[in-house]
């Protein structure tokens, strides 16, 4: 009984995907955070007990709801795209949104959201402008699918897909001051150690956004 | 301690035969002080438990039941009994509320008619029984009565609180009032505040009752009860706990054993008859004094008034809380879940919500639902582990 709780406890950063990892980096300790689309919860639990952080997750999914609770986080069954008007401004000192960006109908709305409640934010998505798509799309001729975008393009969830150009276009137009953006390097196959150090971010950003197949960006409200 | 289980099956997943309990608590020294001011002295409680207690006390659930509920919870009291525990789908060997991991307890509330001293009870001054001369109660002397029957069980920790409706609001009570002492709370289909609505609605179904030509003031019990108004109360009420989907998918627009409408005033509609019988069955076997006290302890109800005494009374509060809503529940709809909710993080406490398909209405909570049983069980067997994993940790033994 023990051997399944202990286990859950003792979990490390490799745990994690790798942008949930990056993300991990980029939250302080002792923040108080709210994790959007949480899934099962992994990095909220990892925030919560390696990063002494606090707070919740969001999740709409039953199956993510009981990965949640059985890890005993605090999770609230919700939709995002109804807002977060439940929380006061600038509650959170973190608001995640980690691979969900492209699966919210609103996403402006969900992103002036998360500026309003909390004090920075997070968001990591698949980046389209990756080269392994281009190619699957020019030489197939069908939509592309990989690893981590596995779809039929008639049963995705995943509705609002964008570049990590077309997402600076849009930080841009809104007025979000990006902090950081760390495009990754690759997915799955390579070792992590490897992706660890392995990050796109000194290069020029037409070829980030043609390498990198994820992307990290650190953002708050822009002054004006 | 041995528990009241005199034979369990595990295989049909019941805890078998159980006996209600009594005991009588304030015999003796200090009455017990009332939310009101006033106080009351003896005090009988009816309650039944299943399961072991284990040797630390860290696997005891306490159940709060709603309104017309009492301390059968689970099992049954005779072999040949058709009805089970009112909680029966939620409580017994690999249910929910694992009786082969946890020690459940639950007792008839205060101001009840089902064993615990209520206004049918007899005045030991009088040797009457109480009528109107119960003193008005809370939500929060109920929870009180729950919390001297555990100390008089030895019991002082406690690691989950559950109830549905007001036993929702009973659970609440229970970590604002007794934060030392409880690990986590099921706070299921309930609300912080009723509503004016919720009020209203209450306040219906007392006028129904009172305005019973058989009432005479409370003061029935040597001669004609007041069924017919309480069945009213009940026929209304009933209404709310259904959803009007659930509701017309069972009964439609169906005549009830006729072919064309009567013309005249009488039962023309399968609906009529079902209410009709779900209030007359109610009105033989409920005190309807009982029902005004408690339905006037849901109306008091409200422990988050303003921001202060919010604030103040969160505070110390640490339990893992659980909110759960049903999704076609209106007489405590999901906004109103999601009401506590808010509150709740507002003061940084450790809560998590989900709201549940069901087109049963606001009695979901009482009925088989996979996806609802499953979020229990995780619940309170994460708090179990994690219970153990402390006792484990700093040495106890286990």
């Amino acid at each position: 009984m023990n051997d399944r709780f202990d286990r859950s406890r003792r979990h490390t950063a490799s745990d994690l995907s790798i942008d949930q990892e990056i993300i991990a980096g980029l939250v302080g300790e002792g923040a108080r955070v709210l994790d959007l689309g949480c899934g099962d919860g992994r990095l909220l639990e990892y925030l919560i007990n390696n990063k002494k952080a606090r707070g919740f997750g969001v999740e709409i999914s039953s199956q993510g709801m009981h990965a949640c609770i059985a890890r005993g986080l605090p999770v609230y069954h919700g939709d995002i795209d109804q807002g977060l008007s439940d929380h006061t401004d600038a509650a959170f000192d973190y608001v995640i949104l980690s691979q969900t960006l492209q699966a919210v109908r609103r996403p402006q709305f969900v992103l002036l959201e998360m500026l309003r409640v909390g004090k920075k934010i997070i968001v990591s998505f698949p980046n389209f402008g990756h080269w392994h798509i281009r190619l699957q799309l020019l030489v197939n001729g069908r939509m592309p699918k990989t690893p981590m975008l596995p779809y039929e393009w008639f049963d995705t969830p995943n509705i609002r897909m964008c570049s990590i150009l077309d997402f600076q276009d849009l930080c841009r137009q809104m007025d979000i001051h990006i902090l950081e953006q760390i495009p990754l390097a690759a997915w799955g196959g390579l070792p992590r150690s490897l992706i660890k150090r392995h990050l796109l971010g000194l290069l020029p950003r037409g070829v980030a956004n043609l390498l990198a197949p994820v992307a990290v960006f650190l953002l708050e409200k822009g002054r004006g | 301690m041995s528990a009241t289980v005199i034979s369990d099956s595990h295989a049909t997943g019941s805890v078998g035969l159980v006996t209600t309990r009594m005991v009588t608590l304030f015999a003796h020294g200090s009455p017990m002080p009332l939310d009101s001011g006033a106080s009351l002295q003896p005090i009988q409680v009816a309650y039944e438990t299943y399961g072991e207690l284990d040797a630390n006390q860290d696997n005891v659930i306490l159940i709060c039941h709603a309104l017309s509920g009492n301390a059968h919870a689970a099992g049954q009291h005779r072999l040949d009994d058709s009805k089970t525990g009112w909680w029966d789908g939620y409580i017994g060997p690999g249910k929910p509320f694992d009786t082969n991991r946890f020690f459940i307890i639950c007792s008839n509330n205060l101001g009840g008619c089902d064993g615990t001293s209520g206004p049918s009870s007899i005045d030991p001054n009088t040797n009457q029984p109480y009528g109107l001369n119960f003193p008005l109660i809370t939500i929060g002397d109920i929870a009180r009565l729950q919390r001297a029957l555990l100390d008089h069980l030895g019991i002082h920790k406690v690691l989950a609180v559950a109830g549905g409706s007001m036993g929702g609001m009973i659970a609440m009570q229970w970590a604002l009032d007794y934060p030392e002492r409880v690990a986590g709370a099921l706070i299921i289909a309930s609300t912080p505040r009723l509503s004016a609505q919720n009020i209203a609605f209450n306040a219906v179904a007392r006028q129904a009752i009172t305005q019973d030509p058989d009432f005479n003031l409370g003061n029935y019990y040597q001669g004609a009860k007041p069924e017919r108004g309480l069945s009213v109360a009940r026929m209304m009420a009933h209404i709310t706990y259904l959803s009007e989907k659930g509701l017309h998918e069972k009964f439609g627009r169906r005549l009830q054993n006729r072919e064309h409408f009567s013309f005249a005033l009488e039962t023309d509609f399968a609906v009529e008859s079902y209410l009709k019988h779900q209030g007359s069955t109610f009105g033989k076997k409920f005190d309807a004094n009982t029902y005004l006290y408690i339905t006037k302890a849901m109306d008091y109800f409200d422990p988050f008034p303003d921001p202060e005494t919010t604030a103040r009374r969160l505070q110390p509060v640490h339990a893992r809380l659980f909110v759960m809503s049903f999704d076609t529940d209106w007489r405590f709809d999901s906004s109103r879940s999601k009401e506590l909710v808010r509150i709740l993080n507002l003061h940084q406490k450790n809560v998590s919500y989900q709201e549940f398909h069901s087109p049963h209405g606001h009695d979901s909570f009482l009925l088989p639902d996979h996806e609802y049983q499953r979020a229990i069980a995780t619940f309170v067997n994460r708090l179990y582990e994690e219970r153990r994993r402390l006792i484990s940790s700093v040495g106890l033994p286990v």
